[in-house]
């Protein structure tokens, strides 16, 4: 079984309108969307959602108001700038008119309260509380997906809005499609990347065989495809480079070409820009199946040269 | 007045108007002398590009003399003559990032995320702090009067957000909300360029601006992304203008159709050419080099403006009138912010 | 000798387990007498992060002298590496066998981990 993951440093070059294509060329795959947060491939890939689970991410901190004494001993401790204190002044003319003198002292006293979009879930107020007055759950970020597709599974997700762990999630699909792969015996796995080269790019792409770039002739995508590229030699992956909407600037098509020959890395091929690629994802189809013009053609050959590269590549036991 | 400009999907533009608008700004300052003290207009526009993966504004803006910081994060390193393997740490680390093993402590820095419990429990103070290396932290003057500030993250590092919260930490105006934004705007515009995406780097960066603008395109993968961005501003309560990049037309599209159901103002449409997306691919301003859209980003400069200014003066009375409101009820909480 | 070997089931005729840090159990066999005990690995199934060293962690305190198993990422292997455990990856097969081919010296030390970590 052989890993290929499509990703790019720069966002909207393409990833997700080639990774359809390949995903439609190849006979036999298992496709992951492994841009969890803004996963775009499920709208231009037709399939049947077979499987909903929910995913689990880290923890997160809550502080119970009933049993906050205002000791500040975790706002003190909380790197992350999580905790801050309660306005309380609303419940005050309530508490006071009640009798108990020491509750109503207790209460005013200042409470704390945690943002849950900033707690890192590192647990540390957990430890200190000394009134036990905070839980620490495991949330619910998001749900993981298997759907069926013309040429084999698609393994997708959706994070929360807003919800961190993109990087888990990513890795928990792969796993997935992994154990899809060797069940059913499908030689392929091809994943749609995140843009950047952070944690769910490096999910992404750990233990990939190879990487297919897509990149487009202008200075910014090339000066973030040289930050994967680098990304990926860390993590021993052959990498190939293809260039989306190459004739923009045939300048620069010809300077990303010549700086693969120099360092030695495959080139895939050029793709024109072609109205026919957002017509197709109006459609909700794959360029390939939707077009026969020039970007189809080219991305097709582009398919090609990256099965022959691949053919290269050792045979994985796993 | 922090204004950062976002979109879910990667490419659609952001970098494109956060530069272009930037000297927009500066140019329409030192203009109109809205300053307070002239003879520093530089600081009165500043340019953030956030997007600590893949940095892109200094390639379009140029800037001169940068001057380049590393930026660490505290790591445990441990003294094992004042280790008494009691393993504390280990058991407060939700991370798994120090481990005791036959007798030694390990520490897997890559893994730590500087909650610093293990130096809050060891209870013999043998936990030190080492560093690791997120990035750098870089800032330069445009020649169009204002500096712009980024953060570079470094190839293999998986956590972005600690980077971006420390070039935030560079921003020089105080976020407006809550305060009289007005007297601000004369004063001081950053203008933030956010990574893609809704997650924590996303997130990190809109945290505490004071308007965000979103840049989409017209397509089915601009309008999807485009619409969970919206749902993250709304849980951040940012009030947020929509851009349309790349519009193929001046006839209203699916972009058109979701603002108006949100209920979201569509501050500018920047037009599709081939022209400027040369322009752009080769590292250049549109605003420097096409009349059409210096009127383009001027425009859209004074709107977002007289937008802050109306948001400014509506978060001022609705704050009177949420005050109000609360201290008649019982179990309502204010302060969150 | 006594080895441990990552087991997808409880007993010598389960599959090995090709993951190391999220297997599912751990058998420690005795190779001379083929005695075992069984190890649940169930908190790191699910663990959001460090599986691989929490694995780690719980086969060198078996005292085991070697771990054989599918994947080893390069925190796992610090961590069995430091507690003096040697490590055979790249293994598949049910447990039995692998543990007989073992003995019959067929399998080579790793020097290094084989595969990249999870990274989150």
């Amino acid at each position: 079984m052989k890993e290929l993951t499509v990703i790019s440093g720069k966002g909207g070059t393409g990833k997700t309108s080639v990774t359809a294509s390949i995903a439609s060329l190849a006979e036999k795959r298992v496709v992951i969307d492994a841009d969890v947060d803004a996963a775009n491939l499920f709208l231009t890939l037709e399939h049947n959602l077979i499987e909903t689970e929910q995913f689990q991410g880290g923890y997160k901190a809550e502080i119970n108001p009933e049993l906050c004494i205002g000791c500040k001993e975790c706002f003190k401790r909380c790197q992350f700038d999580a905790i801050f204190e309660e306005i309380t002044e609303n419940i005050i003319p309530k508490l006071s008119k009640q009798k108990d003198e020491q509750i109503r002292d207790n209460r005013i006293s200042p409470k704390f309260a945690i943002d849950p979009i900033a707690c890192e879930g590192c647990g540390v107020c957990v430890h200190f509380c000394p009134t036990g007055a905070i839980s620490f759950e495991r949330q619910i970020c998001g749900e993981k997906y298997i759907s069926i597709t013309a040429n084999g599974p698609m393994v997708h997700a959706r994070l929360g809005i807003a919800e961190e762990n993109s990087g888990l999630l990513v890795s928990q699909l792969r796993q997935r499609a992994r154990e899809m792969a060797k069940e059913q015996k499908i030689p392929l796995i091809i994943t749609d990347g995140p843009p950047g080269i952070g944690c769910p790019v490096i999910a992404s792409i750990s233990n990939a065989d190879a990487l297919l770039i897509v990149t487009e002739p202008a200075l910014s995508a090339i000066h973030d495809m040289k930050r994967v590229i680098k990304l990926g030699r860390q993590m021993n992956a052959a990498i190939y480079v293809c260039i989306n909407k190459a004739d923009l600037n045939k300048e620069i098509s010809e300077n990303i070409k010549e700086f693969c020959f120099d360092n030695n890395i495959k080139f895939a091929g050029e793709i024109p820009f072609d109205r026919a690629v957002v017509e197709s994802m109006k459609m909700g189809k794959a360029l390939v199946t939707y077009s026969d013009g020039a970007a189809s053609k080219a991305v097709k050959e582009v398919w090609e040269n990256v099965r022959l590269f691949m053919g290269d590549t050792m045979e994985r036991v796993f | 007045m922090i204004v950062t400009v976002a979109s879910g999907k990667g490419g659609t533009g952001k970098t494109t108007v956060a530069v272009n608008l930037a000297v927009t700004a500066a140019e329409a300052i030192r203009a109109t002398q809205l300053v307070i003290a002239p003879e520093n207009p530089e600081n009165f526009v500043e340019l953030i590009d956030c997007d600590v993966e893949e940095p892109n504004a200094h390639l379009f803006v140029k800037p001169q003399n940068v001057v380049k910081q590393e930026i660490s994060t505290m790591v445990p390193a441990v003294d094992m003559a004042l280790c008494t393997l009691c393993e504390e740490c280990e058991k407060i680390c939700r991370f798994s990032a120090i481990t005791m093993i036959a007798k030694k402590i390990m520490i897997f820095p890559e893994m730590c995320h500087s909650c610093k419990g293990c130096s809050m429990v060891c209870p013999t103070g043998a936990i030190k702090e080492s560093s690791r290396v997120l990035g750098s932290l870089l800032t330069g003057q445009s020649s169009h009067g204002f500096n712009l500030t980024w953060g570079e993250l470094r190839v293999g590092e998986a956590m972005s957000p600690p980077l971006i919260k420390q070039v935030k930490k560079t921003i020089t105006c105080r976020s407006g909300r809550g305060n009289s934004i007005s007297e601000d705007i004369n004063n001081k515009l950053s203008i933030v360029d956010a990574p893609p995406g809704t997650s924590c780097p996303a997130v990190t960066t809109l945290r505490s601006s004071d308007f965000a603008l979103l840049v989409a395109e017209e397509t089915p993968f601009g309008l999807n992304d485009l619409a969970l961005t919206v749902e993250a501003l709304k849980k951040l309560g940012v009030p947020m203008g929509i851009v349309i990049n790349r519009a193929d037309s001046e006839q209203k599209g699916i972009i058109d159709d979701y603002a108006e159901k949100e209920n979201i103002e569509i501050m500018q449409r920047v037009p599709f050419s081939r022209e400027a997306a040369k322009i752009c691919s080769k590292g250049l301003l549109l605003v420097n080099e096409l009349p059409e859209m210096k009127q383009c980003f001027k425009e859209l400069y004074l709107k977002i403006v007289s937008r802050i200014t109306q948001n400014a003066k509506e978060s001022k009375y609705k704050k009177t009138f949420t005050k109000t409101a609360t201290s008649s009820s019982d179990n309502s909480i204010v302060g969150r912010s | 000798m006594k080895v441990a070997v990552s087991s997808s089931g409880t007993n010598l005729e389960s599959p090995l387990d090709p993951r190391f840090g999220r297997a599912s159990y751990f058998l420690i066999i005795d190779t001379d007498t083929l005695a075992f005990e069984v190890k649940v690995n169930d908190q790191n199934m699910n663990l959001p992060q460090g599986a691989g060293i929490q694995a780690g962690k719980i086969v060198a305190n078996c005292g085991v002298d070697c771990l054989i198993t599918g994947n080893c990422g390069p925190k796992a292997y610090n961590v069995l590496q430091s507690a003096g455990v040697r490590v055979v990856t790249g293994v598949n097969g049910n447990v039995k066998e692998v543990v007989e081919r073992f003995k019959n010296k067929e399998f080579e030390y790793s020097q290094g981990p084989n595969v990249d970590g999870h990274w989150v």
